[in-house]
């Protein structure tokens, strides 16, 4: 059957991008004139549709199992982030499907907003869900962390196949208990990880308070080991493998764990024996996601810019990037997409930053962190809420230093075109 | 050399402390120390022991679940605190504590939480989130900066005063334009952000209430605000 959404879709697709415009108009068009199109399109993937969701790391991470599940030789149809996840998915399918609406893929790995879950999930069932984590962040968007847990619980609920869980998050763990349909498989951490990842139920639980028993945990098919500087060891089927990885931050190869423990299950249910080498060469090649973190070349010395978005992303960040011997500067913006409530600056320790002060502040709300070193006795170099003169000063200050930026993600887009503007970027990873 | 002890008690910060809250103990710990006096920082958590010799008391915002696994110790613990509050203790209490120290909580669904009745207000659940940047005018402390986040909507009886009224944002409920509550030297507030870091005014009140109740008066020192001010005028410009 031919249905004329598609080559209509497919048109208004080209205008728009003759005209310079953006995927929205397209999808809208085949959004209102065939309301059928995405959930029709994505019920014929022969291996289904896996979704990851969480609050840290899904970009990365899905842009992740897309590349391991490639070096299987799967087609895999993935989407970009954007700011209407239905009509974005509906665009993207259009850029993929041939005239008459076949799409030429093996499964689709899509990254799911918590504010999109269940829409889509009762649209849609995958056959596959990676659930990550549920920290605090935005809660001006989604009120509490209980209602963000829901949320996965339900997208878990809805998955015909496999779920895999982060067996360290007790939030996600959880939702094990729930579950009576699909098969539940875990990613962990070794326990001498486990502190790198304080949960943010041990935000702020004193020496006093003691800590709860922790329950015997479940059997994890993939458990990341060890983090070196430029490898990781991670164990499964029994042994423990070595590999290179071009990522950086613990929490950004936690999640490699992640993208593993989903690429092995859809490569084990493929049709073609599952190419172990190719997994793992994949694995070391991987490179954040675009605006989630990068390594930057600037006056020929490193600049990292490191996406902090909550309080356990920030701490997760000063631990992972030591401060020793870097110049830093710290970008907070409280724009809509970075979340507008500043409490969660108050989460996080300063202390590993005592010792060689902070640089630079910049963002909208330049002076609110301030107050927060100022509080945790931290010196401070100078403030300026304007990211292009406070970015022009760091640079020629810290001249002959290796610099690090952690900003949120609006700043980090600002401080990406400034350094555009400024000097030539040579993107290292 | 110190001028003093004073004694901070966080309240049930393991199950209430998740909105930042830790930011007003922090606030209150380093200015009692800018300030001169030496803060000794305590906590109570469900099933503890109850400490003596309390000058300040925080207690913080928390999730619905927190408030369920509070609510019965808490209620064990209404006659001690309520001498505490009448005796004129200096508290600040944050969104779930503030509504639990109140008379009631009344959810969507009909079913009452019972409160501690220091505070005579009562809360009504609802389901629209009350959420943003919010500014009160407060006779008592001029302008105060924060960030709300509430469903629950709080009326004040006429044993207590309204902290202040809202020219931005809502506060108590989505109708009187009022916002928190002050009774003796208690401070409620839904306000987040946190609180007292940039609203160092409610800070000292806090501070020098604890200080004289226990010393007789209050000498203060000269914490260096610049950077609360410029946080508070840029804060006031934000969108809502
Ligand atoms: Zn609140």
């Amino acid at each position: 059957m031919l249905y004329i959404s598609v080559p209509l879709g497919k048109l208004v697709r080209r205008v728009s991008r003759l005209r310079g415009g953006g995927s929205a108009l397209p999808g809208l068009v085949v959004e209102k004139i065939d309301p059928g199109f995405m959930q029709r399109t994505l019920s014929t993937l022969p291996l289904g549709v896996a979704v990851v969701s969480g609050t840290n790391g899904k970009t990365t991470t899905t842009k992740m199992v897309v590349e391991l599940l490639e070096s299987q030789g799967l087609k895999v149809f993935t989407n970009r982030t954007g700011s209407n996840f239905t009509r974005g998915v509906a665009a993207a399918l259009l850029g993929d499907v041939d005239w008459r609406g076949q799409l030429k893929a093996d499964i689709a790995v899509l990254e799911l907003d918590e504010a999109h879950a269940v829409h889509f999930v009762n649209k849609v069932p995958p056959r596959y869900s990676l659930l990550l984590n549920v920290l605090r962040d935005q809660l001006d968007r989604f009120g509490e962390i209980d209602k963000t847990a829901q949320l996965l619980q339900h997208i878990a609920s809805k998955t015909t196949g496999t779920v895999v869980l982060n067996r360290e998050d007790p939030r996600v763990a959880r939702i094990a208990d729930t579950l009576d349909g699909p098969e539940v498989r875990y990613f962990g951490l070794d326990d001498s990880l486990l502190s790198t990842f304080p949960n943010d139920d041990d935000l702020r639980a004193g020496p006093g308070s003691p800590v709860p028993a922790a329950p015997a945990k479940p059997h994890a098919d993939v458990v990341l080991r060890r983090v070196g500087t430029d490898d990781a060891d991670f164990e499964y089927d029994g042994a423990t493998v070595t590999t290179g990885m071009k990522l950086r931050g613990v929490y950004n190869i936690f999640n490699a764990a992640a993208a593993l423990v989903l690429a092995r299950c859809i490569a084990g249910n493929g049709a073609t024996p599952t190419d172990h080498d190719g997994l793992l060469k994949a694995l070391s090649q991987v490179a954040p996601a675009f605006g989630r973190g990068e390594s930057l070349v600037v006056d020929g010395l490193p600049l990292d810019l490191v996406l902090v978005k909550n309080p356990s992303g920030f701490r997760l960040g000063l631990k992972s990037f030591p401060a020793g011997g870097y110049a830093t500067m710290v970008a907070i913006n409280d724009n809509y997409a970075d979340g507008r409530d500043m409490s969660w600056l108050w989460d996080v320790e300063f202390d590993s930053l005592r010792e060689g002060g902070v640089d630079q502040l910049t963002g909208s709300r330049a002076y609110d962190m301030a107050l927060r070193l100022q509080y945790d006795d931290v010196a401070i170099g100078a403030v300026n809420p304007e990211i292009a003169p406070a970015l022009a000063a760091f640079i020629r200050e810290a001249k002959g230093k290796p610099k690090r930026i952690f900003c949120t993600y609006t700043a980090m887009l600002a401080i990406r075109r400034e350094l555009a503007k400024i000097t030539t970027v040579e993107v290292v990873s | 050399m110190s001028k003093g002890t004073i004694r901070v008690l966080q309240l049930y910060p393991r199950d209430m402390n998740i909105y930042g809250d830790w930011g007003n103990a922090l606030v209150l710990q380093q200015r009692l120390r800018w300030h001169g006096y030496t803060p000794e920082l305590l906590e109570y958590n469900v099933g503890d022991e109850f400490p003596s010799g309390v000058d300040l008391i925080v207690g913080g915002g928390g999730q619905d679940s927190g408030q369920l696994v509070i609510q019965d110790d808490l209620l064990s613990r209404e006659s001690t605190l309520k001498e505490l509050a009448e005796a004129g203790t200096p508290m600040l209490l944050i969104c779930g504590l503030y509504q639990l120290f109140g008379k009631f909580f009344k959810t969507r669904t009909g079913s009452v939480i019972p409160g501690i009745g220091v505070l005579d207000v009562e809360t009504h659940g609802t389901d629209e989130r009350l959420i943003g940047n919010v500014t009160v005018s407060s006779p008592e402390f001029g302008d105060i900066l924060g960030y709300e986040n509430h469903s629950g909507q709080t009326t004040l009886g006429p044993g207590v005063q309204p902290l202040g009224t809202t020219p931005k944002g809502t506060g108590n409920n989505s109708k009187d334009g009022q916002e928190g509550a002050r009774y003796r030297n208690i401070v409620a507030s839904y306000l987040h952000g946190s609180l007292l870091p940039k609203n160092p005014a409610i800070a000292d009140f806090l501070i020098r209430t604890a200080v004289e109740r226990k010393y007789g008066s209050f000498s203060p020192g000269a914490p260096d605000d610049r950077f609360a001010v410029l946080a508070r005028e840029h804060a006031a410009r934000r969108p809502r």
